[in-house]
């Protein structure tokens, strides 16, 4: 499983309010909520982003609420993978199981600038940035999580479990 | 290795002895919550797995009150959505408008979350009811999903901060200002994955409406959850609003806590965070120059209790709303809104010129009954400052106790009570 895209950049403490505001949680639609993705902090945002491309920024990565309906967001708009220093844990679970890949490098975050060329291997945990021609590894995740991941998300994996 | 108190109710919720940080582990749960803007999409969720019954039709309590009464079509929509669902699976507790409340108020109240428990929460505040002595936690609408299907959820144990509180508070100073102090000293993702467990002789000087604001903002300093240990006054609370058996556990004396800090109550000021993140803050006094609001709102699941609304009564009574401020004031419960207007309170805040609203979210997370426009100012008992948090991505909002954010009302910049010569 790979991912391959142009890089969104952003900063510390990117919360959930300004990923997809409240004003619009009156709708539970992916296709509606991506139209609003970004929107407090990035205008520009979804006018700008292409099926693939990559959201790098720095600490704390989708702090504040617990709306689901942010990583929904982020993967509705087409963002094929986060990848953050670190991530707040709810948003960590909901992106997990949701099925929205990310991955937690210090390296990678202050390695990589908006507008990089970036790749990466969910396998290995291996991000390459193809603009500057380096390569950083990602901390791979517990093996209990890669079977959901695995499974594309919480739902399928347990109902494989009852199956 | 010893356990923290976290660590302890969720071994023995894993069937385990022992548990470590860092340990994946699954979870039997007591109780699993959502609410009107979460549920929806647990509900698709679980249309979507083999399972069609729920776990336990008492232990899943579903509370509508982010954007109820109604606020449009789209909302009234997923509302139907909810109570379709819980008369559907016959979920016992599903509270609508006329018995809801802001869910972290109401679900105390209701005598549904005691010490022991393990709970989590379709919304990120859930970590409130940590102030009984229970482990609950903030997560997304897919694991409400599973968790009501399967009764369990999977978690990493975390490691801990252990908070030591001594001293007492001064006048005007709450659990709110406790709380603030904190994630201005380790920021908004100090405890990020980790418990924050407090203890200490200054405990028993904080009320318990105190300890639940407290607990209720432990994730704004990243946390998976904030803890007490349960004491008398939480055990009289849970006796005077719960028929169920609690269970206590205490930290191991040889338990590992990441971080030891102590707070000494008797040196905290009435505190502000600044926009746009909680962790910005400074003590009132600090504040050199005069920050003029255009809205003073008292409520939400931190601070919509009966405490809270009994000091800002004690502030407005008597004084007016200053010309030109709006101060919003939102029982977060249909009981607490009761009791207050069964001790006067109401009457003072409408006499000052506030209003008082129905239960609800509404402002706290820019969803109605108090947006702000481009530029304005809102003093707020609330829990987030983010941009855009209570409307126009160019407006601003600063947290506060109920203390300081009614005093702002009557002289329309940010104040301290003492400025009205109480």
């Amino acid at each position: 499983m790979q991912a391959k895209g142009r890089v969104f950049k952003y900063g510390d403490n990117v919360d959930t309010d300004v990923i997809i505001p409240a004003r619009y949680l009156n709708s539970s639609d992916p296709a509606e909520l991506a139209t609003h993705c970004m929107e407090d902090i990035d205008k520009e945002f979804v006018n700008k982003v292409s099926k693939g491309d990559i959201i790098v920024a720095d600490k704390n990565f989708g702090c504040g609420s617990s709306r689901e309906h942010a990583p929904i967001a982020i993967k509705a708009a087409g963002v094929s993978c986060v990848i953050a220093e670190t991530f707040a844990r709810i948003f960590y679970r909901n992106a997990i199981n949701i099925g929205l890949p990310i991955i937690e490098c210090p390296q990678a975050s202050k390695g990589i600038e908006n507008g990089d060329e970036v790749e990466v291997d969910f396998d290995s945990g291996i991000i390459y940035n193809r603009t500057k021609g380096t390569e950083f590894k990602g901390q791979a995740f517990p093996e209990f999580m890669q079977k959901i991941i695995k499974a594309e998300g919480l739902v399928n994996y347990i109902n494989g479990q009852n199956a | 290795m010893g356990m923290t108190m976290t660590q302890k109710i969720l071994a023995a919720h894993a069937g385990l002895d022992h548990v470590e940080a860092g340990q994946l582990i699954e979870a039997e749960l007591d109780l699993v919550l959502g609410n009107d803007i979460t549920s929806p999409v647990a509900i698709h969720e679980m249309e979507k797995m083999t399972v069609d019954t729920v776990f336990h039709k008492d232990k899943i309590a579903l509370v509508m009150d982010h954007f109820i009464p109604n606020k449009d079509i789209k909302s009234a929509e997923h509302c139907k959505c909810v109570r379709e669902f819980a008369c559907r699976h016959q979920i016992t507790n599903y509270f609508d408008v006329g018995e809801m409340g802001i869910e972290h108020a109401l679900l105390p109240e209701k005598g549904l979350t005691v010490a022991g428990d393990v709970i989590i929460g379709a919304d990120s505040h859930t970590c409130t009811y940590g102030a009984l002595g229970a482990f609950s936690t903030g997560v997304g609408s897919t694991d409400m999903a599973a968790g009501m299907a399967t009764g369990k959820a999977w978690f990493k144990v975390p490691s801990a901060i252990k908070f030591n509180i001594i001293g007492k508070p001064k006048k005007w100073v709450s659990g709110k200002d406790v709380i603030l102090h904190i994630i201005g000293m380790i920021g908004v993702d100090g405890a990020l994955y980790k418990s924050m467990e407090f203890v200490g002789e200054g405990i028993k000087n904080l009320t318990m409406d105190d300890r639940f604001t407290i607990a209720n903002m432990a994730i704004e300093a990243g946390g998976k959850n904030g803890i007490f240990p349960v004491d008398d006054l939480a055990v009289a609370y849970m006796q005077e609003h719960s028929s169920r058996s609690y269970q206590i556990y205490e930290a191991d004396p040889d338990a590992v806590y990441d971080e030891e800090y102590t707070i000494d109550l008797s040196t905290l000021e009435p505190t502000v965070a600044f926009p746009h993140l909680p962790e910005n803050t400074k003590t009132v006094s600090e504040i050199k120059e005069d920050v003029a609001v255009d809205q003073a709102v008292i409520g939400s699941c931190t601070n919509g209790r009966i405490e809270d609304l009994r000091i800002a009564a004690a502030i407005l009574k008597g004084r007016k709303v200053k010309k030109g401020i709006r101060c919003i004031v939102i029982p977060a419960t249909q009981s607490i809104y009761l009791q207050a207007m069964e001790e006067g309170l109401l009457k003072i805040f409408i006499e000052a010129g506030a209003v008082v609203s129905t239960p609800t979210c509404g402002p706290c997370l820019g969803g109605y009954m108090g947006i702000l426009a481009a530029g304005e100012r809102c003093i707020s008992t609330t829990n987030r400052n983010f941009v855009g948090r209570m409307g126009h991505v160019d407006s601003e909002v600063y947290l506060s106790s109920p203390a300081v954010a009614a005093a702002s009302a009557v002289t329309g910049k940010i104040s301290v009570p003492e400025e009205l010569g109480l």
